[in-house]
């Protein structure tokens, strides 16, 4: 019943893990690459479509580099889309709406900022953000690492299924929308309705909250938690402004008609 | 959808021409159906400039007289001037229906706006000391070339690439628009306005003009009637944020001003750029990055949020 994972019981090896280098045992997708980590490419995305980036991507990959370097994506949409094996990515530079959408395994660093939707259905691996964010930030992810050192627009994490989303700044309105599962950490201030609608899942403010969304309530932190986000916060360098403990915790009040059977009438008088 | 875009120099003077035109070539994909550009320029003494169009540009495809109605209607435009005790200083043809006056006036504004708009086909497009609004049928590359923005020298500009959802493909219903009869006011809009109609009647009644039926102009009309009163740009924006009800992002324009609002729901995109000598924003940041090739740092602003940046080098 901690964490927010008393519900969490995701199925399937890519919703529960996500590869590291290090790792020794790993799997790939029927059609996916094999690729060495210690084989590095790197390429110019300036001149290139998105799609001509993405099909450069895998034809790296096909030639077994592990470690991509890709220089001047300028902020394209739909760049980094549908990895679903293991592979270093390092984006110099910033992505447009939907960067490293549909992924599945990867861990990709990007040293700029990501517009609208970043790592929106991932489903396992990490990316790293080390500027600003847009809106609906890992929208409906399912699992894995996705950290945002600086700021984030509103909504984020609408829909999350799962996974971890860390906000290193403030963030939006309406974030955890309608959440299921998961964890969300923003580091600054959250904006307006924050977890309005959410099922479960659990979020954690280390700044001012400008409001609770419907059905969001306060919960109380274990220990088992703090232990958890002291970890998670040191591996990407990340700091709660007033300590870990000192962190707002907000669950699901669950008082929503979905969880009992009152009549509409008997809702408003709940809520 | 629609794109849209603006940008500052703070202390001096640049090719925002050119500047927007990038900025809205890169946003073409967020509507295709007209362009339009507000660019402020060095006003020049008291010498007012006057952009105004006769037809839109679909009638020139249709009707074996459209071409001597345009004459005769821009004769009229020239008649009227002069009896209102306008002197045309410089007198150009962006396009054979629409054109651009320099004019000694220094009577009332929006008297002469009316009248001018009284002549059948005729829009006054903007009304200024620095402004100067052009907007088109077809892509920023196309507007910008018919009406040769490429080396316009100013201090600010806003733009516009729109898909139309609600009203018209004609010019009377692209941005930007002026916000009669405000001279060197402009607004570009994304979005939906969902009390149109209920302001648009609440603004008619207290003697504004709308032009079109398209939901944008409300805010530039909106704006201008605040203004009217006495609110400062700020103020009559802040107010914007509560009493528009919808979807939206907007920018706004003045002679020394550049500004953006956003809806309370942050429903609308809109990224940043701010450094101490120039102010970026667009829909999409490929917009900013087609101004700057180099890494910079971006955000988006928060939902109700209301920003202004003045042009010091501007005139005030």
């Amino acid at each position: 019943m901690q964490m927010g994972m008393h519900t969490e019981k995701l199925s399937g090896k890519t919703q529960q893990r996500f590869f590291s280098p290090s790792e020794e045992e790993n799997f790939l997708y029927p059609d996916g690459f094999d690729v060495d980590f210690n084989k590095r490419a790197e390429f110019d995305a300036g001149p290139l479509s998105a799609k001509e980036i993405n099909l450069k991507l895998r034809e790296l990959m096909s030639q077994g580099n592990g470690t991509i370097v890709m220089h001047n994506p300028g902020a394209k949409h739909g760049v980094a889309v549908g990895l679903l094996q293991r592979l270093n990515l390092h984006i110099k530079g910033s992505l447009g709406y939907f960067g490293c959408g549909l992924i599945d395994g990867p861990n990709i660093n990007i040293s700029g900022r990501v517009g609208w939707s970043c790592a929106e259905n991932m489903l396992s691996g990490r990316v790293v953000i080390e500027k600003n964010a847009g809106s609906t930030f890992g929208a409906a992810i399912r699992g894995g690492d996705l950290v945002c050192k600086g700021d984030v627009g509103a909504r984020v994490g609408i829909d999350q299924k799962g996974g971890t989303i860390l906000i290193g700044g403030r963030a939006g309105a309406f974030c955890g929308f309608m959440m299921q599962r998961g964890r969300m950490v923003i580091l600054g201030d959250a904006g307006k309705n924050l977890g309005d609608s959410m099922y479960d899942g659990t979020i954690y403010v280390g700044g001012k909250i400008a409001g609770l969304g419907v059905d969001a309530v306060e919960g109380e932190m274990t220990d088992l938690e703090v232990e958890y986000l002291e970890r998670k916060l040191k591996l990407y360098d990340l700091q709660a402004p007033n300590g870990v403990k000192n962190l707002t915790k907000i669950v699901a009040g669950k008082q929503l008609w979905n969880y009992d059977n009152l009549e509409p009438t008997e809702k408003k008088i709940v809520l | 959808m629609c794109g849209i875009a603006g940008l500052i120099h703070r202390r001096k003077t640049g090719d925002v021409g050119t500047e927007m035109t990038n900025m809205l070539k890169s946003l073409k994909h967020r509507g295709p159906d007209s362009t339009g550009f507000a660019l402020y320029g060095t006003p020049k003494g008291n010498e007012l400039v006057l952009r105004f169009k006769v037809a839109e540009q679909d009638e020139m495809k249709k009707g074996f007289d459209i071409h001597q109605q345009v004459k005769d209607r821009r004769a009229e435009v020239d008649k009227r001037l002069k009896e209102l005790g306008a002197k045309l200083v410089k007198v150009e043809e962006a396009t054979e229906y629409a054109f651009r006056y320099r004019i000694d006036f220094g009577g009332d504004r929006r008297k002469l706006a009316d009248y001018i708009e009284d002549i059948e086909g005729a829009e006054i497009l903007s009304l200024g000391l620095g402004l100067e609004l052009i907007k088109d049928l077809g892509d920023a590359a196309r507007v910008s070339d018919q009406y040769h923005l490429n080396g316009f020298v100013g201090t600010h500009a806003i733009g516009h690439t729109r898909m139309a959802t609600e009203s018209d493909v004609d010019i009377r219903s692209a941005h930007p628009y002026w916000a009669y009869p405000f001279a060197d006011v402009s607004v570009v809009h994304n979005g939906q306005l969902t009390n149109y109609w209920k302001g648009r009647r609440a603004l008619e009644h207290r003697g504004h003009r709308f032009m079109s039926n398209c939901d944008s102009e409300l805010i530039a009309v909106y704006l201008a009637d605040k203004m009217q009163q006495g609110s400062k740009l700020e103020d009559a924006m802040k107010d914007s944020i509560h009493e528009l009800d919808g979807v939206f992002t907007y920018v706004v324009a003045t002679q020394d001003s550049l500004g953006m609002a956003k809806d309370v729901m942050a429903a609308k995109p809109m990224v940043l750029y701010e450094s101490d000598d120039f102010i970026a924003l667009a829909s999409e940041e490929v917009a900013i990055r087609s101004v700057f090739p180099h890494e910079i740092d971006t955000w988006d602003p928060y939902e109700g949020e209301v920003r202004v940046w003045k042009a010091e080098g501007a005139r005030g």
